[in-house]
């Protein structure tokens, strides 16, 4: 299993492509640009789906015609022209350069900068792969392991095909079609994604990971993630990103629902890493995203997230602790540098009794960049004796970037143990010269300095995702003291 | 080793170092004594580069070369060592992590490879049984929480790990209580060997009770204005700094 390499990936993608019979005789296989009901029903057609799924993506479509782009965040940015957009776009045959020399030394190196690809990195370690690239699913890897313990890991639309009953009773229960704009969007376009079912009392044996990548220009990303856990089961999952180089902003506004039924957990782990435009603010990815999980009864949910990447952030994983005794962790790091803006948080929800929350986020701020923690906790009249403790920390680089904290707290039961703690700090001239003169140069101090800062959440991801997770914070505050 | 010819140094517009002459030899132990402001910890910063200071004139020179235009840590890499007054707190950050990152960057610049972990551990364990020190300690946040003497006794425990050319310890003696004034002064006591020179900035002589110099200096408004022997610290104790000024101004 841990001798799984780049090689047998590829192999394994030469011999796949004939399954997905739609792309045989086009190299490139995007819809044309705009949205309107027959681009839905085409992308709904592409996919070979069930009435049923057609009807409720066109459902969510005119929903999402009547709704306006969210913009209370403390964000600025250009809105995306939703009529330029290629909403649907699967790999082509051809490969995007014809050598290495084509592809934007700048990405390059921080591929090299990494040491190894995100891939390879998994694949030695023995994870799980769902590949997306290009919002289809062509590759799904360790099916055989999964499959003895009936677990289900494929793709969304296989999932859709295959266990209509599941997704029917689970999708856009946590995130309604009417939620927000851009899940609304999701919810009529998405093209793929991951799908994942844990059966009663059942522990996943392997951590599950999809890896994103957004590789054609001009195409959205619109991935739908699906993860349910049944009683008294257990899944950890992860997410990471990259992406290529791009000149145009690219819109991505994935949805993710996670559902952990009666004593079940699942630990969700992103780092992610797109494109944040250049080092004067041109182009990056425009990251709009909904997740949100539910806990029953003794459930327990957790999130992780590295934030590197985005030229715009707009991402509140969320907890409904809907069930006695139920658990919501959010941790987080998200860093900002050069002009990239994040506005990001959680909201951990107490509907039931003893239910309890922790918040961890670590907020960088560098270059020009503006970095926001928003964040909600909700305790319902009817939750008794539910506690939560938040702490929110900020760390600047320099003197032109912003670090805001916009912590709400909603109390309605008078049994509740509600903590914030929040601290801003600055890197100090005096840490650095500190670290020089024990013979640590400054872009080492400041990286050293910054995993000192992310440490109690950095401990929360698993190893080797912590590891690529450290170099990603190394990278992307590369530059930012000069 | 060390030679600090005619040094002067300003930060912003104020004068501080006004003419610095010192000579310091492989072996050897100096101290470098003043009232409140005569500038001994500009003069500290500014050997170990640390650039709010600028050098209007003079120079100084390190085994026979100007460090002027070095930065801090391209003279760290070359065994200069400063344990500061008020050492820095890094949250997050072991002790272990940072000496660690601390001895492979010096090695890096040096063309060496990174030290293999068991040669590390080995070292971290030699280095802590040498000063008395607990090796559950090194899992702490660098200073963060520290109390004085365990500041103190970090920066000399991190000095016996780079095991520095040139020790500048500036003000190790100040928010010590006595005995851990003497675990501090008999760990550095341990670390002088003869090809190395230890520096002690001092605004009492009571250190020098337990680490014993060569030479002692005294330093008043950026100059150094009397040199003598350990008994010249003796003096300056019982009859204070004054003596001095008025030999100065006469």
């Amino acid at each position: 299993m841990s001798k799984y390499t780049e090689d047998d990936l590829k192999k394994e993608l030469e011999t796949k492509q004939y399954e997905y019979g739609f792309y045989t005789d086009i190299e490139s296989d995007t819809l044309p640009a705009g949205l309107s009901e027959e681009i839905v029903i085409a992308i709904s057609k592409k996919k070979e789906e069930p009435s049923w799924m057609t009807d409720w993506r066109l459902d969510a479509f005119k929903i999402w015609k009547q709704m306006k782009e969210p913009n209370w965040a403390n964000v600025k940015y250009k809105k995306p022209d939703f009529q330029k957009i290629s909403y649907y776009s699967a790999p082509s045959n051809k490969p995007k350069y014809n050598s290495l020399d084509e592809v934007d030394p700048e990405l390059l190196a921080t591929f090299k900068k990494l040491g190894i690809s995100v891939d390879e990195q998994k694949k030695l370690s023995g994870v799980a792969m769902d590949v997306v690239i290009d919002s289809v699913s062509v590759a799904t890897t360790f099916k055989d392991t999964l499959n003895e313990r009936g677990i289900i890991f494929c793709s969304i639309n296989e999932a859709i095909k295959n266990h209509p009953e599941l997704v029917k009773k689970y999708i856009g229960s946590i995130v309604p079609k009417t939620d927000n704009f851009y899940a609304a969007l999701n919810s009529a376009v998405f093209s793929d994604g991951s799908f994942v079912y844990i059966p009663k009392g059942v522990k996943c044996p392997m951590e599950l990971s999809t890896y994103f990548r957004i590789n054609e220009a001009g195409t959205g990303q619109f991935e739908r993630t699906l993860v349910v856990a049944d009683k008294g089961s257990f899944v950890s999952y992860l997410e990471g990103c990259s992406a290529p180089s791009r000149d145009e902003n690219q819109l991505h506004a994935a949805v993710v629902e996670l559902i952990a039924l009666d004593d079940a957990e699942i630990k969700y782990s992103t780092v992610q890493n797109w494109y944040p435009g250049d080092s004067k603010g041109n182009g990056g990815v425009y990251n709009f995203v909904t997740k949100r999980g539910l806990c029953e009864k003794n459930a327990k949910i957790s999130w992780t997230q590295v934030e590197t990447g985005s030229a715009v952030t707009w991402k509140y994983p969320s907890c409904i602790l809907k069930g006695d005794n139920a658990v919501g962790e959010f941790y987080s790091i998200a860093v900002t540098n050069n002009f990239q803006q994040a506005d990001t948080g959680t909201k951990m929800i107490h509907l039931g009794n003893n239910t309890k929350s922790t918040i961890i986020s670590k907020g960088i701020s560098a270059g020009k960049s503006q970095n926001s923690y928003r964040g909600l906790v909700h305790i319902s009249p009817r939750a008794n004796n539910a506690r939560n403790f938040s702490q929110c920390d900020s760390l600047l680089i320099g003197n032109k970037c912003g670090a805001h904290t916009f912590p709400y707290i909603e109390t309605k039961n008078k049994s509740a143990q509600v903590e914030h703690e929040a601290t801003t700090s600055k890197i100090g001239e005096d840490q650095i010269f500190y670290c020089n003169q024990r013979g640590i140069e400054t872009e080492k101090a400041i990286a050293l300095i910054i995993n000192g800062f992310s440490r109690d959440v950095l401990n929360k991801l698993p190893m080797e995702f912590a590891v690529e997770a450290q170099k990603l914070l190394e990278i992307s505050l590369e530059g930012s003291v000069g | 080793m060390l030679k600090i010819n005619n040094l002067h140094a300003q930060i912003e517009d104020k004068k501080i170092l006004n003419g610095i002459n010192l000579n310091i030899k492989a072996g050897e132990i100096h101290a470098i004594m003043g009232p409140n402001g005569s500038g001994k910890s500009t003069l500290a910063s500014v050997i170990a580069g640390k650039e709010d200071y600028e050098i209007t004139k003079g120079e100084m020179l390190f085994n026979d070369n100007s460090i002027d235009e070095l930065s801090a840590e391209e003279r760290a890499h070359k065994g200069i060592f400063m344990s500061f007054q008020y050492p820095i707190e890094i949250p997050g950050v072991t002790i272990t992590n940072f000496i660690k990152t601390a001895i492979n960057e010096t090695r890096k610049a040096r063309g060496e490879k990174d030290m293999p972990a068991s040669q590390m551990l080995k070292l971290l364990r030699e280095k802590c049984s040498m000063l008395g020190i607990d090796r559950k300690f090194l899992s702490r946040s660098i200073n963060d929480g520290f109390s004085g003497g365990e500041k103190k006794r970090n920066e000399i425990f991190q000095m016996a790990m780079l095991e520095p050319t040139l020790a500048i310890l500036d003000e190790t003696d100040s928010g010590l209580d006595i005995d851990a004034l003497k675990i501090v002064a008999s760990g550095v006591n341990k670390l002088k060997k003869k090809d190395n020179a230890i520096v002690i900035i001092t605004h009492y002589q009571r250190l020098l009770d337990y680490i014993i110099p060569d030479y002692v200096h005294v330093l008043f408004d950026g100059k150094i204005v009397k040199s003598g022997k350990k008994d010249l610290a003796v003096e300056l104790e019982k009859k204070g700094y004054d003596w001095i000024k008025e030999e100065i101004n006469n």
